[in-house]
């Protein structure tokens, strides 16, 4: 069994089989996870690059470890300034690492579509790491294994987006990840963070929150990216957290069966309160360590192709 | 030297021609129109145009020519022979230079060096000083040194008093102004607000940045009773409001692209930055409504707003590449292929909007076919079917999202000046 690209762009598109094997090949490197020794040989004299445009903790260190677990070589790239800015263009900067021969490219950019450039100047595998506000695919599929590793199935589950969806790209590879699976995909949040024409994707819209915890079985909160301007959207974050925060009362009023996920890094107090992020009904840690799994998985997966 | 152009099929809207003539032209001067024998006419040289059409010479008033200050890019010369290549005879070109054209000084070095080119080149000049929207270019000293129109093209004119005052006073030379209608506090975005936008995850500019600008300014002409020339319209909403505007006697005049009437946003899911422009490519229904605006004389002309761009900085993360494409060498062949063939146009239709009305927006001579007139006129073939190819383009710059298209229909010569174009040549005649 192999994919059926030698990237991974985003979850738009991807076919069943590719995600279903993504999964089940996670759950593999689950397991060796838990072992004492966590690491096995399969990706040895691989170079990976780890090629981050965008301030990154969580991302950068989970596939940094994925890699090690893998035992490939691994080179970082960190920078917040853009090639612009730089005097050296993108373009250069990915030509130069190329010539170093490099196997695979892991890639965050502020750019949607970065990626896909990629893929267009370089003979390595890329994998999209987070593009812009378009996709971050490996964080969909996180969600997704944790949703199937604590409710067993995917296929018929309602899942809901809640919070600021037109400032997310974890948004996007949720729904086109999750509508694959079988999943029914909707989102809340206030009307001026839902991007234009979400329905026609079929994606039911909610702009009340007690609603959505009652009619869900899944909420995956998103964090209101002030660094993205999310500010100019809302009011307050008082506003934003009174109309549209997760508290316990009122998921013990609306639904006592809901599965909270969040992406990270939490605001508390603002979408999610203190006590729901380290309470009973979240995730938030498996989806951390999941994480690592999933992007083992993927990288295995491409860097054994031929 | 005399030329005989033979066996073309002379049109001009203006005049009422349509028929199969020959042409003589000595020193620059028709001489002569009807059938014309090479026996009678001594030491000549003819070219046989049999199939061919033989029309004023196209007029391009959208265009950036880069000089001075990004010559790398394209300069007056280059632009020449792009706007020759494509079947143009003049253009107009637009003040976002560096510096701005918003001295008698530039505007007399742009005419200065084109003078000894085939293509006429006519500066708009800047509407405000540094195009910053703040205060009036000296506009009676720009269009006594030879600037056509006016306008911000690049930039709005956000501030509407000032826009007043621009309107106003270009009204005394009968100029029109030239508004790029967006409006900025909406159009923070690399492309068109729609589904694809949402799927893309691209920040994005909806018609309505577009929609806005373009009721404020006709209402501004209104009320000031002076000339705004919409360039390059994207939206339905757009074209509906010129053609109430027209229906009230608004002294309103649009133009489109040819980008803007064939290609939609569902291209830029393959984040090739040569899709990037602004106004944005829209959606199918906007194409639809552009389409009927051509037909019924809502849109008076078609423009490339050629916008050469350096490789490197067009090869970019998309959010980061400038906006624009090259266009003077391809507009013709799309405008045949998509309006003439596909029969939204008529062929003399097409020829007022590539040629005439162009001018008379700009209040420029019409060029006529006529015995002891100065010969401006192109020779297209609209049959000959050929592949866009961006190495060979003879623009300085190479974006254009049209390469390895087919198109049907294509400039084979242009005269003008006492030159001709012809076969990739500059003849003196």
């Amino acid at each position: 069994m192999s994919l059926s690209s030698r990237h991974l762009l985003g979850l738009y598109g991807v076919p069943k089989e590719d995600i279903q094997l993504i999964l089940d090949t996670a759950t593999t490197f689950r397991e060796v996870l838990e072992r004492p020794i966590k690491k096995v040989p399969t990706l040895q004299g691989k170079t990976i690059v780890n090629l981050f445009y965008e301030s990154s903790t969580r991302t950068r260190i989970s596939f940094e470890l994925a890699q090690k677990r893998l035992s490939a070589d691994t080179i970082n790239f960190s920078t917040s300034t853009s090639s612009t800015k730089k005097g050296e263009t993108f373009k250069d900067t990915v030509r130069n690492i190329e010539a170093m021969k490099v196997d695979m490219i892991v890639v965050r950019h502020q750019s949607a579509g970065v990626p896909t450039y990629l893929t267009k100047i370089s003979k390595a595998n890329i994998i999209n790491a987070g593009d812009g506000l378009h996709e971050h695919p490996t964080q969909g599929l996180l969600d997704i294994y944790s949703i199937k590793e604590k409710l067993g199935k995917l296929d018929g589950l309602k899942v809901c987006i809640v919070g600021d969806v037109s400032h997310s790209r974890v948004a996007l590879s949720n729904i086109f990840g999750l509508k694959t699976m079988g999943a029914k995909v909707s989102v809340c949040g206030p009307s001026t963070m839902i991007p234009f024409g979400i329905e026609s994707l079929g994606v039911k819209v909610y702009n009340k929150i007690n609603q959505a915890i009652a009619e869900h079985d899944v909420l995956n909160v998103l964090r209101i990216q002030l660094e993205r301007n999310a500010g100019e959207r809302i009011p307050s974050l008082r506003e934003y957290h009174n109309y549209f925060g997760i508290t316990t009362e009122r998921i013990e009023k609306n639904n006592r069966d809901v599965l909270i996920l969040h992406p990270g890094p939490i605001n508390r107090g603002v979408e999610l309160s203190s006590e729901v992020a380290d309470g009973p009904y979240q995730v938030i840690l498996d989806q951390v360590t999941n994480g690592v799994a999933i992007r083992m998985a993927v990288l295995y997966l491409l860097g054994t192709m031929h | 030297m005399k030329i005989i152009l033979k066996n073309a099929r002379v049109i001009n809207p203006i005049q009422k021609l349509d028929s199969k003539l020959d042409l003589l032209i000595e020193d620059g001067v028709i001489q002569k129109i009807g059938e014309i024998s090479e026996k009678v006419v001594k030491d000549s040289q003819i070219f046989d145009f049999e199939n061919k059409i033989c029309v004023p010479g196209l007029f391009d008033m959208h265009v950036h020519l880069r000089e001075p200050g990004r010559e790398d890019e394209e300069t007056i010369d280059t632009g020449s022979n792009s706007a020759a290549a494509g079947g143009f005879t003049g253009v107009a070109c637009m003040p976002n230079t560096s510096p701005d054209i918003d001295s008698a000084e530039i505007v007399k070095f742009i005419k200065e060096k084109s003078k000894k080119n085939l293509v006429d080149v006519f500066p708009v000049a800047a509407a405000t000083l540094n195009r910053k929207g703040e205060a009036l270019s000296p506009i009676a000293e720009l269009y006594e040194a030879g600037a056509i129109a006016f306008s911000d093209d690049g930039s709005v004119i956000k501030n509407a008093g000032i826009l007043r005052r621009v309107l106003e006073y270009s009204k005394m030379f009968d100029v029109p102004v030239i508004e790029h209608c967006e409006d900025e506090t909406l159009s923070d975005g690399a492309m068109n607000e729609g589904l694809v936008s949402t799927i893309l995850g691209m920040p994005s500019i909806p018609n309505v940045a577009e929609d806005l600008i373009v009721a404020r300014d006709i209402l501004m002409a209104e009320f000031t009773d002076a000339r705004i020339h919409i360039a390059h319209i994207s939206t339905k909403g757009a074209v509906e409001l010129i053609r109430q505007a027209k229906k009230r006697g608004v002294k309103v005049t649009a133009e489109v692209t040819p980008h803007h009437f064939t290609l939609t946003d569902d291209s830029l899911k393959l984040f090739d930055t040569n899709y990037k422009m602004s106004p944005p490519l829209r959606t199918t229904s906007d194409i639809q409504a552009i389409l009927e605006g051509l037909k019924d004389g809502t849109i008076d002309c078609i423009a490339s707003d050629h916008a050469p761009h350096a490789i490197e900085e067009k090869e970019m993360e998309f959010v980061f590449a400038p906006n624009g494409i090259v266009g003077l060498e391809t507009t013709l062949g799309i405008s045949i292929s998509e309006l003439v063939h596909k029969k939204i146009l008529t062929l003399n239709q097409l020829i007022e909007k590539l040629s005439i009305n162009p001018r008379k927006i700009l209040n420029l001579p019409i060029p006529e076919i006529k015995e002891g007139s100065e010969v401006n006129l192109t020779i297209i073939d609209t049959d000959l079917i050929w592949t866009v190819d961006v190495t060979k383009l003879k623009s300085k710059s190479k974006n254009s999202p049209f390469d390895k298209r087919l198109l049907t229909g294509k400039s084979i010569s242009v005269i003008n000046k006492r030159q001709m174009y012809f076969e990739d040549n500059y003849i003196r005649i």
